[in-house]
This record gives structure tokens, C-alpha cells and sequence, in this order.
């Protein structure tokens, strides 16, 4: 595509929001209706020389699941700029707000921005409304966000999880523009490392400590497999009442934890001479 | 790999469609429903690009039920598929919605009908339809076996038939499936195929 019509984003209307907000208030910080888009020819050039200056934290590992006691999230805490590890204390979840768990795996400014922006969306509704939003309806919001700028170079890949009326939810959603609910959801490079231990030890009516230590676990070992995840493991548990964060352990402290001798590691080698 | 499959029998449509959510090379659900009904007698069975498949079909959906509520009265089959492939052909020259689909229904009067339509708005009415690598084995295969006087019993034999060879033929076949079934009765499930079948 060597030439984009933007025309549908000129004429969006203004948003009930932009009305209850002095305008001064709302063409800086997080309001996303008034991001200005570069005005170029040729996006698709301008994005790949764009991308050659702002690389992406890629690596990542995150993960949510649905149980019966609630929701929990776990994630890393690694940033990467290629083969360098730029960070391993990158926040990856972000606390939307107390209701409201949102995950980081792609572009790191692209996810906190776009999330600061649902939380000051969801906290309008609550305004408005005087009461909560459903998650539902919050996923619905970033994933209309991401479906608008969809081909412009945004990356996300992110679960928001949540606790409304209707109990606990988990909806995952990406910068292409898809949103769906599920019951285990797990984002990033490390994600498939993830899913092996996830989906081996997960049961609907496990007990919480349970839930919290394969949370945790699933992150650990993924983190031992993939090499741009590591730093700390996050758990976050969503109840009725809102998250609490219950965890954060360093990876290298749970490896020795988890495998105080060396010859209990599966990878674990003697010399062959 | 997205797999729709549809047939017009004697006086019903099936479709058919795979329950998969694909991310990269992950599966990340096996019970996603990618056929949609726009009102008690229409039914679209979607595939291609995630965002753009629920985006498009929540679109249209809202729409004609606008339709049926400013005019009271229901948009029929036909016109709810041109109508839809308007809106295709419309978007192919700003920014393209990256969906294929069947549209199925079922009109008083007139009997049952199926659509096929691609992402650049090419429309048809077909006896039996299908997108995706999948439809390549299953079209051939019903090529052969179709007859109009399908009845509904034979018609799931057929849809079934058609999901046994996607299974053994296709490296990349999806692991479950749901069938529809739309007739003068309305629209109902009639068979989910799970994993482990």
C-alpha cells in the first residue's frame, strides 16, 4: 500500500469526553483523539525509518488465567534492544485502575500510552455513570483504538483482566484489531514456554496459593527457555474486591529455589569425557 | 487456517466453520464462534484477518438490524448480501476489510440461499461454497455428492464427511468445529466437533 486514506480519522467526533474536559486539559497527556498522525506520503516508508530509531521491547513473557477464585496475571520483567538487556525491572502489568489489570508485550510506549488512555476513558465512564465499567466494555474501547490505527505501525499484545458484576473476566487484545475473551491467555516470545507449563497444571478449582505458585512457575520457566525473558516474576490475583499484587521474586532466586542442586535440573550436563 | 464450508440443501443452509483463534502460530482458543446471525433468519460465517472479521461483521449486523427497525421490516437475504458486498467494495478502495464470508439465509417464500463473497467483493450465489485450504478437498468432494434434494440428515453426513477429509488431507487443519443450520424454524447450532473427536 503506497498511499493511505486517513479520511475516516479527520472527521471523528468529537467524544463525550472531549466535551466534559476544558480543551487545554485534553490536547495534552493521554487524550488519544488528539495524537497527530505525521502527515507523509508514504506511511509505509516513514514507519520503517521510524522503527530503525524506537526498537520495541520484543521480549517478553506475560500470562492470565480465569479460575475459580478469581483472575491471575503474571508476567516478566526483561526489556531488550536486541541482543542487550536494556532493563529487568520494566513494569509489564499496568494498573488501569483498582478493578482493572492491563498486560505489556510489544511496543512498551504503545502499550502504557494507550492504556493510560483506557483508564482516563474508563474513569469518564465512571464519571458519567456513576458506575464501573464492565471489562467487556473496556477491552471493547482499546480494541475500537487499535482496530482505528490498525496498518500504522502500532504493536500491542495485551490481556486485560478484570473483576465486574458479571464476575471475573480476561479478554485478550492486539494491535491488529482482535479481541476475544477466554479462560488462559499468554503473550509474547516466551509465551509458548509459557502455555507448556500453564496449560499442564491449570484446573478450573485449584486453591488460590496454588493458582499464585503456577503463575509464577509458568513464568519462571519460560524465562529459563527464552533468553530476551527474565528479571523479576509479577503475580497479580483479581478478586471481587480489586488486585493485589502478590508476588515479586527475582528469577535467578526461584531457580535455586526450585532446583537447590544442580543434578535435579533436567538440563543439567556432565561432561562427556 | 480459517475453513468455512456451506450448502444449500432442500429447504435448509448449513455452514460450517472451524473454532479456532490463531495468534502467529499459537492457538489461543478453540471455541471462538465465527458464525455470526445478523437477525433470526440470516446468518455470516466469516474468516480472514481477526480484527477486521468482527469490526465488518458487527458493522453490517447493526445495520440492517437499523434496517428492519427504521422500515419494519425485514431485509432479506439477498439484499442483506448486497448490501454487505456493497460496503465490501466500497471499503477495497480506502482500507480494505481483509474478511471473506458466506452469508446464508433462509427467506419466507422464497427458500433457502447462500452467498460466498471475497474480501474484493466478488459475490456469488452458490449451491455450496467454501474459503480457506481447507475447501479445496471439500469442494470437489461435494462437487460430486450434492444433489438438491438434500435433506438435513444428509447434509450433516456431507458437512461431516467434508471435516474427516480436511483432518486427514490439510497439515494445518484446524481441531474443532461447529455446524449451523438455518430453516424456516430459524438458526441453530447442530454440532460442535471438539479436539479430541
Amino acid at each position: 500500500m503506497d498511499r493511505m486514506d486517513l479520511s475516516c480519522l479527520e472527521s471523528a467526533p468529537r467524544s463525550r469526553a472531549a466535551e466534559l474536559c476544558p480543551a487545554d486539559l485534553m490536547s495534552q497527556s493521554v487524550s488519544g483523539s488528539s495524537f497527530p498522525l505525521p502527515q507523509v506520503q508514504d506511511m509505509d516508508a516513514f514507519q520503517r525509518d521510524a522503527m530503525a530509531y524506537i526498537k520495541p521491547n520484543h521480549g517478553t513473557t506475560t500470562l492470565g488465567f480465569i479460575f475459580e477464585h478469581g483472575v491471575i496475571v503474571a508476567v516478566d520483567s526483561r526489556a531488550s534492544s536486541g541482543t542487550y538487556i536494556s532493563s529487568q525491572t520494566v513494569k509489564k502489568v499496568i494498573e488501569i485502575n483498582p478493578f482493572l489489570l492491563g498486560t505489556m508485550a510489544g511496543g512498551a510506549a504503545d502499550c502504557q500510552f494507550w492504556q493510560r488512555n483506557l483508564g482516563m476513558r474508563c474513569r469518564l465512564y465512571e464519571l458519567n455513570n456513576n458506575r464501573r465499567i464492565s471489562v467487556r466494555a473496556a477491552s471493547k474501547l482499546l480494541a475500537n483504538t487499535m482496530f482505528s490505527y490498525k496498518g500504522m505501525g502500532l504493536s500491542m499484545g495485551t490481556m486485560i483482566a478484570g473483576y465486574d458484576p458479571t464476575g471475573p473476566a480476561l479478554w485478550y487484545v492486539d494491535s491488529d484489531g482482535q479481541r476475544t475473551s477466554g479462560k488462559v491467555f499468554s503473550v509474547g516470545s516466551g509465551s509458548l514456554y509459557a502455555y507448556g507449563v500453564l496449560d499442564n497444571g491449570y484446573k478450573w478449582d485449584m486453591a488460590v496459593e496454588d493458582a499464585i505458585e503456577l503463575g509464577q512457575r509458568s513464568i519462571y520457566h519460560a524465562t529459563f527457555r527464552d533468553a530476551v525473558s527474565g528479571g523479576t516474576v509479577s503475580v497479580y490475583h483479581v478478586t471481587k474486591d480489586g488486585w493485589t499484587k502478590v508476588r515479586g521474586v527475582d528469577v535467578g532466586q526461584l531457580h535455586y529455589k526450585y532446583y537447590p542442586e544442580c543434578d535435579l535440573h533436567p538440563c543439567h550436563g556432565k561432561p562427556p569425557i | 487456517m480459517d475453513y468455512l464450508m456451506g450448502l444449500r440443501g432442500k429447504d435448509y443452509v448449513m455452514v460450517c466453520s472451524d473454532t479456532t483463534a490463531v495468534q502467529q502460530i499459537i492457538t489461543i482458543k478453540h471455541d471462538e464462534d465465527k458464525l455470526m446471525s445478523v437477525d433470526d433468519h440470516t446468518l455470516l460465517a466469516l474468516s480472514g484477518e481477526p480484527g477486521d472479521r468482527v469490526q465488518f461483521s458487527e458493522f453490517i449486523k447493526a445495520n440492517v438490524q437499523l434496517y428492519n427497525l427504521r422500515n419494519s421490516r425485514k431485509l432479506g437475504t439477498k439484499a442483506t448480501a448486497n448490501y454487505l458486498r456493497g460496503e465490501l467494495a466500497t471499503a477495497l478502495r480506502k482500507r480494505p476489510y481483509s474478511t471473506n464470508l458466506l452469508i446464508a439465509g433462509y427467506d419466507k417464500g422464497k427458500g433457502p440461499s447462500l452467498y460466498w463473497c471475497d474480501y474484493l467483493a466478488t459475490m456469488h450465489k452458490m449451491n455450496i461454497a467454501g474459503t480457506g485450504y481447507g475447501s479445496y478437498f471439500v469442494l470437489s468432494m461435494f462437487d460430486r455428492l450434492w444433489h438438491k434434494e438434500l435433506t438435513e440428515e444428509e447434509g450433516l453426513a456431507l458437512m461431516l464427511k467434508g471435516i474427516d477429509e480436511v483432518k486427514k488431507r490439510l497439515v494445518v487443519a484446524p481441531p474443532s468445529y461447529c455446524i449451523k443450520i438455518i430453516d424456516a424454524n430459524g438458526t441453530r447450532t447442530i454440532k460442535t466437533i471438539s479436539d479430541s473427536e
